[in-house]
């Protein structure tokens, strides 16, 4: 186990070095200097201004100075919300990113596991049928889409009717307005979630030891949370990666649909102008923490499941 | 005592195997419809299928087209998927005879933002253009995105991951390793860096979902090899002295045309949203060239929302219908084409 998980560490180090070489190489490569942001500046200004950020150095200098200087966690300063550092931006921007992440995984899983053992539990029944077509009509939906249907039902047209419930966009302060982004996010996970665990609750209700468990006279309660729920849900936990992975890359469409002063909008802006340390900086963030994740997936699922050995 | 050495009395073991054949025989690979449109044309269906005296009746031979298009019919949500796409699909193809009005003319500039009405059934934009000329216009997009990354993903895809899966040793290794380095970077968020070098436009769009995406169809088709690669029929015809070409085209592509086929069925919308996704984030198709994505965009501005939800409604609405209707199909497809791995 212990020698698995090193293993892996030591992966991380060249999967990082090639995300921050693609990275630091596309930006090079995108047209434009990050200072040139209007007509009026003198183009000695501009110079000036990449020499001070060491731009005027040759490429692989400044690739090497970079990587060095990510090692340290010093990432520099935004070259356009300049004087912040680029560490003030994720500080300050990564735990609204990071909470909203957690809230949606959160969503998907609790209801989304609840749904699918439900579902199976009563295959063919109401809440089967319920819960089937909500995983049907929600796995497929992308979150912007999902984030915008919400908006127009939630904000434009029940409080036309009289019906306001106090949501509202391109708020993060009040608990109500971690609500539509929250489902919005976490809708296609929960449907996932939804249909894996009721095919797998349902592979291993059919089994025989479930069978014999049923002839030996235990309870229905019994034989589903003694035997049936300990065995289908060890598959389910192997989604919780891509799960993350989705949440993720999601929040940065959901972040701009809600207006929501995350590190996904802040990306999307920082793309924009062309803001090169910031753009760095979120793609190896995102790296390592989804590498870690799904390093930490693996290792629970070694855990709960004492058939895997690594 | 008896049952447990059944070699010591012929009786007991017929009565084991008995049943063992009412329990443990996994279901029959026929449907019960089956049977019953067999009694009623004997003789046209089925394979080989052993009578209750042992004789062997013998039906017409059916491809697997077919029979998988015979199991897809079945399915109504796939009906309904397969529906969807193909009116997606023939608005896209016919657009410029569907659409009133062309994408970038404005009907009326007085009459911005215009709610939907008997003239222009999905009102008109900000700009006074036809909603509904534009959102036919936006299909063709979505349609031409979808499309020719898929192809791009299976071009490099493809060959790539049949390589790997069926040489093996280093090349594997080699192959392997690049797509790990690659799998591990979030797809979307390179998508939005190449396109964000190379400028907006329909072209570089659907390059950079296709030159980022193959790393997932090489990943597929690389297991699928390896387990085929283990096939007596491809023993066979290695010792044959079929080379490894010969083999991949003849024997190994053919039998793992399932998983490309519904990897590509997913991929489509994949690709379709990213479209949607970056032109919604303002890096995607330019204006006055209409996209989803982009309307979603122009529509979402806060001044619109409440006073013309229109111009937010039907985009929105277009994309969600149309993931909807290739999912449907994707995972229709999925069980008529393999029903040995169909879900419960």
């Amino acid at each position: 186990m212990l020698r698995f998980a090193l293993n892996r560490m030591f992966w991380f180090v060249p999967t990082l070095l090639a995300m921050a070489a693609v990275t630091f190489f596309i930006m090079q490569a995108t047209p434009g200097s990050p200072f040139d942001v209007s007509d009026k500046q003198r183009p000695e200004d501009i110079a000036r201004l990449e020499a001070l950020y060491g731009l005027d150095k040759p490429i692989h200098e400044q690739f090497v100075r970079y990587v060095w200087n990510a090692v340290r966690l010093d990432f520099g300063i935004s070259y356009f919300a300049r004087p912040q550092t680029v560490n003030d931006i994720i500080g300050r921007t990564f735990p609204i990113s990071l909470h909203l992440g957690a809230m949606a995984t959160l969503f998907a899983i609790g209801v989304g596991m609840t749904l699918g053992v439900l579902a199976a539990v009563n295959q063919n029944g109401i809440v089967d049928y319920f819960s089937v077509t909500l995983a049907v009509l929600f796995y497929s939906m992308p979150s912007f889409v999902m984030g915008f249907l919400l908006i127009l039902l939630f904000v434009v047209w029940l409080p036309d009717i009289g019906v306001d419930l106090g949501f509202r966009v391109g708020g993060w302060e009040r608990p109500q307005d971690w609500i539509l982004p929250t489902i919005a996010l976490g809708a296609a996970p929960l449907a996932t979630l939804a249909r894996y665990t009721r095919s797998s609750m349902i592979e291993v209700i059919r089994s025989d030891f479930v069978r014999t468990a049923r002839a030996k006279g235990l309870t229905e309660q019994g034989v589903v949370s003694k035997h049936v729920l300990k065995n289908a849900l060890i598959p389910v936990v192997t989604l919780i990666g891509p799960i993350f992975a989705a949440v993720g890359t999601g929040s940065f469409f959901v972040e701009q649909v809600f207006n929501i002063p995350g590190m996904g909008k802040f990306f999307v802006t920082s793309m924009q102008v062309k803001d090169q340390t910031m753009i760095l900086a979120v793609v190896l963030l995102y790296g390592v923490f989804l590498a870690a994740m799904n390093l930490a997936v693996d290792l629970i699922y070694g855990v709960i499941d004492p058939r895997i050995r690594y | 005592m008896a049952q447990s050495h059944p070699q010591s009395r012929p009786f007991d073991r017929m009565d084991l195997a008995l049943r063992d054949t009412d329990t443990t025989l996994p279901a029959p690979p026929w449907e019960l419809e089956d049977l019953i449109e067999e009694a009623d044309a004997p003789g046209q269906r089925r394979s080989a299928t052993t009578g209750l005296g042992g004789e062997l009746t013998a039906r017409k031979q059916r491809s697997l087209w077919s029979d998988a298009w015979r199991r897809l019919k079945k399915n109504k949500l796939a009906v309904i998927g397969l529906f969807i796409v193909a009116t997606f699909s023939l608005i896209a193809i016919f657009a410029p005879l569907i659409a009133p009005y062309g994408q970038a003319e404005v009907v009326d500039y007085r009459l911005a933002r215009y709610a939907p009405s008997w003239t222009w059934p999905m009102g008109l934009d900000a700009n006074g253009r036809d909603m509904f000329s534009r959102m036919v216009y936006g299909a063709q997009v979505s349609l031409v995105v979808g499309v020719l990354a898929q192809a791009i993903v299976l071009v490099i895809g493809v060959p790539l991951g049949a390589i790997a899966g069926y040489f093996g040793g280093a090349t594997d290794n080699t192959l392997m390793r690049l797509v790990d380095v690659f799998y591990a970077i979030p797809q979307l968020l390179m998508v939005l860096l190449f396109v964000n070098w190379w400028g907006p436009g329909l072209l570089n769009i659907f390059l950079a979902i296709g030159l980022v995406g193959w790393v997932t169809e090489a990943r597929l088709v690389r297991g699928q090899f390896l387990s085929l690669r283990e096939q007596e029929y491809v023993h066979a015809a290695q010792v044959a002295g079929g080379s490894g070409s010969y083999i991949i085209r003849k024997h190994m592509l053919p039998n793992s045309l399932t998983p490309i086929i519904v990897a590509l069925t997913f991929g489509i919308p994949t690709a379709i949203f990213t479209e949607a996704a970056l032109s919604f984030v303002g890096v995607g198709i330019r204006p006055p060239q209409a996209s989803w994505g982009q309307m979603v965009a122009e529509g979402s501005n806060p001044g619109y929302i409440e006073t013309s939800p229109h111009m937010l409604l039907f985009p929105v609405l277009a994309i969600g219908l149309t993931m909807l209707g290739f999912s449907f199909l994707g995972d229709g497809l999925r069980d008529a084409l393999d029903p040995k791995g169909s879900r419960d």
